[in-house]
């Protein structure tokens, strides 16, 4: 039972140790260093990337963004509760708000073309989920996160909010249309 | 009063009477809190399982916040404390330092839990155990944690001031054993991570009464995670540890090599902690060069520690069973090991649960990356169940199965059910995970009361594959709570109504005889591997690792380009 007792010298450092260890480290080593030079090779050669560009706000600062593009592009709206669907022109930058339990507006973007998305919270931290996508981002108050995005499908794109926010969470949808010019 | 002392005829462990008293209590409360975290976790998997959709939404969320407070901290870090103590005082044949105080470390963290408990059952702490601001949680939420954790605290200053009353007093030759290395590497870890939960929870406390305005919502992240991740890699380090000691009282098992353990230990001191990146990397505000060195563990130092260990755990148990003459082929050492003995059976799993599930694809969604495909899906949680349930709970029910008979004298009772349980468990909530990660590919959302979306202004329908996944997940998970019930009736049935074991072992005030150093390994003859059966299954993770690795990076190549 000798991982219950102490070791058999005194300095265990000095052990030898078998083949098949020294064998196995030497593999996992490699594969370990892979797997970290991978990462900056994808952000330099990848498509799919978050820079970690983001700034500081404020909700008053921010909702007075989105509501200056709401105000500029609306081009119809929907639902019961008159959501603005916004069309912002191709290539400019697109804001959109986080807040209980909505995501507002409604973008309505072209393929292909690429856009600078604005995202932040209100209130609480929300989660970005584009669904069926699959591609997620947490929304922290405070901060606006700036992902610049090129969608390359057309379709009707759902928001899904993926950090818990209270009661009314699952009830927290919102769309992207994707359109082909 | 001079101390006492007594040895158990079956195991050789040599008990002080006082660190055996608190190793018992300590280890019945995280089987009590077991229970009951179990019991939320049934009502969570049964509100998931979109057939059952069990709890309305608010309770949902209530009990779910419960489930995460109770299992992940309350049932493990009490554990945790009771394998301190056994790995310190009964390993090291030595009095335990200040007991009275170690009692005040279990009333702080029982009654720092009842304090939260309290919180949640009112309702207005329904905030997740991440309790993210500014939503916020009662104040007296924050103030249980806190209580909690400096209990946890105090156990882990018992623990290093029981090294050094061994130290002293000369109870033991040369170094340390390797599995209360690995104990000491955990309570490391443990007091950096209270530390930076103590950073972060005493100020929010704070802001929670009306002292202070503001809390950073993102450092508060940052920081949260430096407790909330690191809290897991005193998990990893304390089941590695009991990965060794069971392969040494099963099967007499050496490490194979000192050093090469030891060095894998310190790689967990030195790198574990960065984890709390593995929550960030799709958070504004943070560096790209701080996640990918952070999230890599330093390029994956901490990764080659744990596959190191998932070498040298089973490499150790084939050359022990190798010497007994289980020679054949590349497997009859493992095809004979004792498979219906949980003590093994328990560990076995746990190792294989931990490495294929829980280890591969924690590095594969901690890829900086790959995380914009996986962040706050269901995969999360299907990541860490195999991590925390199936690697370090089950590791602990099968050094449980053995110390029961050693500590409490009492026979198992149902000893059928104890052979089954290991595996209803096990395979239960590996196959849960494995389907929970299923639909978080499909997008579906972890902490989600309804994956229809049910009165919301606007529609969406998740495919049916995902639903058929939930449903799995359902069915899996409910198949791991009877595993978790099979386990409790077991333990508890045993301890109250366990046959009483009648092997002379009285205390005594006689000093217990000073702990041997290890005889030298016998050297080892040939030119091939000492353990190639583990060789292959080591070679056969990698490729699994690999390509799951690759798939991923496929998956993500598909979505819309963005930077």
């Amino acid at each position: 039972m000798s991982a219950l007792l102490p070791p058999s010298e005194r300095v265990w450092g000095n052990q030898p140790l078998d083949k098949v260890e020294g064998t196995w480290i030497l593999i996992a080593l490699v594969w370990c260093l892979f797997m970290f030079f991978m990462m900056p090779y994808w952000h330099v050669f990848g498509k799919q990337n978050y820079s970690g560009e983001a700034y500081r706000t404020t909700p008053q600062a921010f909702s007075a963004k989105v509501e200056a593009m709401v105000d500029a592009h609306t081009v119809r709206t929907e639902t019961a509760r008159d959501f603005p669907v916004v069309r912002p022109p191709a290539g400019s930058d697109v804001y959109l708000l986080a807040r209980l339990w909505d995501w507002y507006p409604i973008l309505e973007l072209e393929k292909d073309q690429t856009y600078r998305l604005h995202i932040s919270s209100m209130d609480w931290q929300h989660g970005f989920s584009l669904q069926p996508l699959n591609v997620n981002a947490q929304i922290v108050p405070g901060y606006q996160m700036t992902l610049t995005i090129t969608p390359d499908k057309s379709g009707e794109y759902t928001i899904v909010c993926n950090e818990y926010c209270g009661v009314l969470h699952h009830t927290m949808l919102g769309k992207i249309y994707v359109v082909d010019r | 009063m001079s101390e006492q002392f007594r040895t158990c005829p079956r195991s050789g462990l040599v008990f002080h009477k006082s660190a055996e008293t608190l190793i018992k209590w300590n280890a019945v409360t995280a089987v009590v809190f077991l229970a009951v975290g179990g019991l939320l976790g049934l009502l969570v998997v049964l509100t998931r399982w979109p057939a059952v959709h069990l709890l309305p939404a608010d309770l949902f969320y209530q009990v779910l916040t419960g489930h995460g407070v109770v299992t992940l901290l309350v049932w493990i870090i009490y554990f945790e404390v009771a394998v301190l103590y056994f790995c310190s005082s009964t390993l090291l044949r030595c009095r335990i330092a200040t007991p009275k105080i170690a009692w005040v470390a279990y009333f702080l963290m029982l009654g720092g839990a009842a304090i939260a408990a309290v919180a949640i059952l009112q309702g207005g702490s329904s905030v997740m155990m991440t309790s993210y601001v500014p939503m916020p949680a009662a104040p007296h939420f924050y103030l249980g944690l806190i209580l909690f954790a400096v209990g946890a605290l105090i156990a882990c200053f018992i623990f290093l001031g029981t090294l050094v009353v061994a130290k002293n007093e000369r109870t033991y030759e040369g170094s340390i054993p390797l599995v209360t290395f690995g104990a000491l590497t955990a309570c490391i870890i443990a007091i950096f991570t209270i530390a930076s939960g103590a950073i972060i929870l005493i100020p929010t406390f704070l802001w929670s009464v009306g002292y202070i305005s503001n809390i950073d919502p993102l450092m508060y992240r940052i920081i949260w995670w430096g407790m909330g991740h690191s809290s897991q890699q005193i998990n990893v380090s304390a089941h590695v540890a009991v990965w060794y000691a069971i392969a040494a009282i099963v099967f007499g098992a050496r490490p194979m090599s000192e050093r090469v353990s030891r060095g894998a230990f310190l790689l967990y001191i030195l790198f574990l902690q960065l984890a709390s990146a593995h929550h960030i990397l799709v958070d504004p505000g943070v560096g790209t060069e701080w996640k990918i060195f952070n999230t890599s563990y330093a390029m994956y130092l901490a990764v080659l520690a744990s596959m190191v260990h998932g070498l040298t755990v089973p490499g150790s148990i084939e050359v022990a069973q190798r010497e007994k003459g289980y020679t054949n082929g590349l497997f009859e050492w493992l095809r004979k090991a004792p498979w219906g003995n949980p003590v093994f059976s328990g560990m076995f799993i746990s190792l294989i649960g931990f490495g294929f599930l829980g280890g591969i694809t924690g590095v594969v969604m901690g890829t900086e990356q790959i995380n914009l495909i996986i962040h706050n899906t269901i995969y999360v949680p299907g990541h860490f169940h195999p991590t925390v349930a199936v690697g370090t709970t089950l590791a602990f029910m099968a050094l449980t199965y053995f110390l029961v008979p050693v500590l409490f004298r009492r026979e198992l009772v149902l000893p059928t059910w104890a052979k089954w349980q290991t595996y209803v468990f096990g395979i239960g909530t590996s196959l849960m995970g494995l389907f929970m990660m299923g639909a978080g590919t499909l997008g579906v959302s972890r902490r989600h009361w309804d994956m229809a979306f049910s009165g919301s202004a606007f529609s969406f329908e998740y495919g049916g594959a995902a639903y058929m996944m939930m449903g799995l997940t359902g069915f899996f998970g409910v198949v791991s709570v009877i595993g978790g019930a099979m386990f409790i009736i077991v333990i508890v049935g045993s301890i109250l109504f366990g046959k009483k074991i009648e092997d002379k072992s009285e205390y005594g005030t006689a000093r217990p005889p000073v702990l041997q150093m290890a005889p030298p390994a016998p050297a080892h003859h040939g030119s091939g591997f000492v353990a190639p059966g583990t060789f292959v299954l080591a070679v056969v993770f990698l490729a699994t690792f690999v390509v799951y690795y690759f798939l991923n990076w496929m998956y993500l190549s598909s979505v819309w380009p963005m930077s």
